[in-house]
């Protein structure tokens, strides 16, 4: 079980590790950067099936069917989105 | 299994973490997302063996298919359909579909308690409400950001007393919220005011603010969007929702300050007041000398026998899709021994590196694309400054005008060049409504006309020298 001080204690490094991981991106990438953080909060689908799994009513499962329809979109789009725009700064072949 | 699983969740945690720092290297990036995409579907995957997806029955595992095939066919041909130039509130609309599914999460979780479920303790309660409040938030103010990046809005709208009916709004949410959270109660349709007035709040906060500070605002959400998937992670007790939302909650944070501190305005400034609406308050002041005209030809021939060129893009040029045009001109002049640089002002476009983006996709190489801090000095030694759809971010009033909005914003020095060339679509002002100075001076001369079409001019005119 993650609770009480556990839980703040992920919080609090998990808040450091990503202020510090971002600070030292150059300009030129920040925005694939922020579509790539778009993507890893995409995550939320994993959460979302959990929900929608255990949902009892017709109105639960609607609403957890939305969900996991969003999340899905948001990993998927964000992905798509980021590798387009990050192929662009690969060396072009042949040149 | 369960153990399978928690080892895979620790394992993706750790492999976004990692992709996000590969993600600060134009070299590694790729392989960054790569890494961090093959985690999330593994992730995805073994979820399938979680017992709680059946603690229903087949239909809601059907449903999650179903669920999650249609949301990830969709948003698969939109991502891949969409124009570079149209990818910000692409960027926004994903975003946003994030935040709405942390917020769902919420509702199936408060829906169980209203329905007479065992509630969950308070500190449980309390954060699945926080991520309501901040998802649904996010959520329909993403919707709104991407209405006025695609044209859909046009105004930016504000209703008289538009801060008081937002703090009642704000306040309404907190304390139906905090009823609900705290009591362990909950009375269906409190819950249904409680979610109307989240989505209203978004829709309310997002409204007002100007076009030009939407990726402000679109940054802000994402990193919003981060923590309710955190806060939801805690109600699940779902490790990897936890670290993954939050570092995109912080990351996120500070992105959104680099780009105000870009644009030299405190984030409470680009949130509560309306910058950017063209209320023309300060553009009524008098402007010394007139604009001088140039036709294509006569600047082609300036261009082609200087000796350095700095070329200044902005959103204007990204409308005109002009970067083809402007990568083909500068090899024709690079082919005459022109040095020819780019300077990016770091809110160019929508988003910061938004130029370059498109820059890239024309096959401009990045090393020819220089920051402010690094181009201006040079500005001075070049003969030709071309401005192409930049306005604001060439404005010499940022410098010299204290009277004027955006006095203090960095600019680029286009002004400093021997010789300036303007092209631009009419004579109006630009997205702030500021008269710009630079189109006035004696070293400026504008050449009128859609982007597209007037580089390709240029291209011709110096391929005429033979």
């Amino acid at each position: 079980m993650i609770e009480g001080f556990t839980a703040l204690y992920i919080f609090m490094l998990a808040a450091f590790t990503g202020y510090e991981v971002i600070s030292r991106v150059p300009v030129i990438l920040h925005t694939p950067l922020m579509s790539g953080s778009n993507f890893v909060h995409g995550i939320v689908v994993v959460g979302a099936m959990v929900a929608l799994g255990h949902a009892e009513t017709g109105v639960e499962m609607t609403i957890g069917f939305i969900a996991v329809f969003l999340a899905a979109g948001n990993a998927v789009g964000g992905y798509v989105a980021t590798v387009r725009m990050l192929e662009m700064f690969q060396p072009k072949k042949g040149d | 299994m369960e153990m399978l699983i928690e080892i895979v969740y620790f394992i993706a945690a750790a492999v976004f973490i990692i992709g996000l720092k590969q993600m600060s290297s134009p070299v590694t990036a790729r392989q960054g997302i790569v890494w961090a995409g093959i985690a999330m579907a593994i992730a995805t995957f073994v979820t399938f063996g979680d017992p709680a997806v059946y603690a229903h029955g087949s239909i809601n595992v059907i449903l999650i298919i179903v669920a999650i095939v249609a949301g990830s066919i969709i948003a698969y041909i939109t991502a891949k359909r969409v124009e570079m130039t149209d990818m910000p509130q692409m960027i926004a609309i994903y975003n946003g579909m994030g935040g709405g599914a942390a917020a769902a999460i919420a509702a199936v979780e408060l829906v169980k308690v209203a329905a007479g479920g065992a509630a969950p303790n308070t500190t449980v309660l309390v954060l699945a409400t926080l991520g309501a409040i901040i998802g649904a938030v996010s959520f329909s103010g993403s919707a709104i950001a991407f209405a006025k990046l695609q044209g859909l809005i046009n105004k930016t709208m504000r209703l008289p007393m538009h801060m008081v009916i937002n703090l009642a709004i704000f306040a309404g949410m907190l304390i139906l919220g905090g009823m609900m959270a705290f009591s362990g109660e909950i009375d269906p349709t409190i819950l249904l005011i409680f979610f109307a007035l989240t989505i209203i709040f978004g829709i309310m906060f997002t409204l007002p603010i100007g076009g030009a500070d939407m990726p402000v605002v679109i940054s802000l959400f994402n990193a919003l969007t981060g923590l309710a998937v955190a806060f939801e992670g805690f109600v699940l007790q779902n490790a990897a929702m936890i670290i993954a939302g939050t570092v995109v909650g912080s990351s996120g944070t500070l992105l959104t300050q680099l780009m105000a501190k870009a644009m030299n305005r405190p984030i409470s400034n680009v949130l509560f007041s309306s910058f950017g609406s063209a209320d023309g308050s300060a553009a009524d002041e008098e402007v010394e000398g007139s604009m001088k005209e140039i036709q294509a030809p006569d600047a082609a021939i300036m261009m082609a026998y200087a000796s350095k060129v700095i070329i200044i893009p902005g959103y204007g040029m990204a409308v005109a899709q002009a970067q083809h045009k402007l990568a083909e001109l500068t090899k024709v002049l690079e082919a005459r021994g022109v040095e020819v640089k780019y300077a990016i002002h770091p809110v160019a476009g929508r988003m910061p590196g938004h130029m370059n983006v498109l820059l890239a996709e024309a096959g401009i190489d990045y090393d020819k694309i220089y920051d402010l801090e690094d181009i201006n000095p040079e500005f001075p030694s070049s003969e030709v400054a071309l401005v192409i759809g930049a306005n604001d971010v060439v404005n010499p009033v940022a410098r010299t005008n204290p009277e004027s909005p955006i006095y203090g914003m960095p600019i680029l020095d286009a002004d400093r060049a021997q010789n300036c060339i303007v092209i631009k679509r009419g004579r109006g002002a630009g997205f702030s409504g500021i008269e710009n100075h630079l189109f006035y001076a004696d070293n400026t001369q504008m050449l009128y006309g859609d982007g597209q079409k007037m580089v390709g001019e240029l291209v011709a005119g110096v391929k005429d020298l033979g």
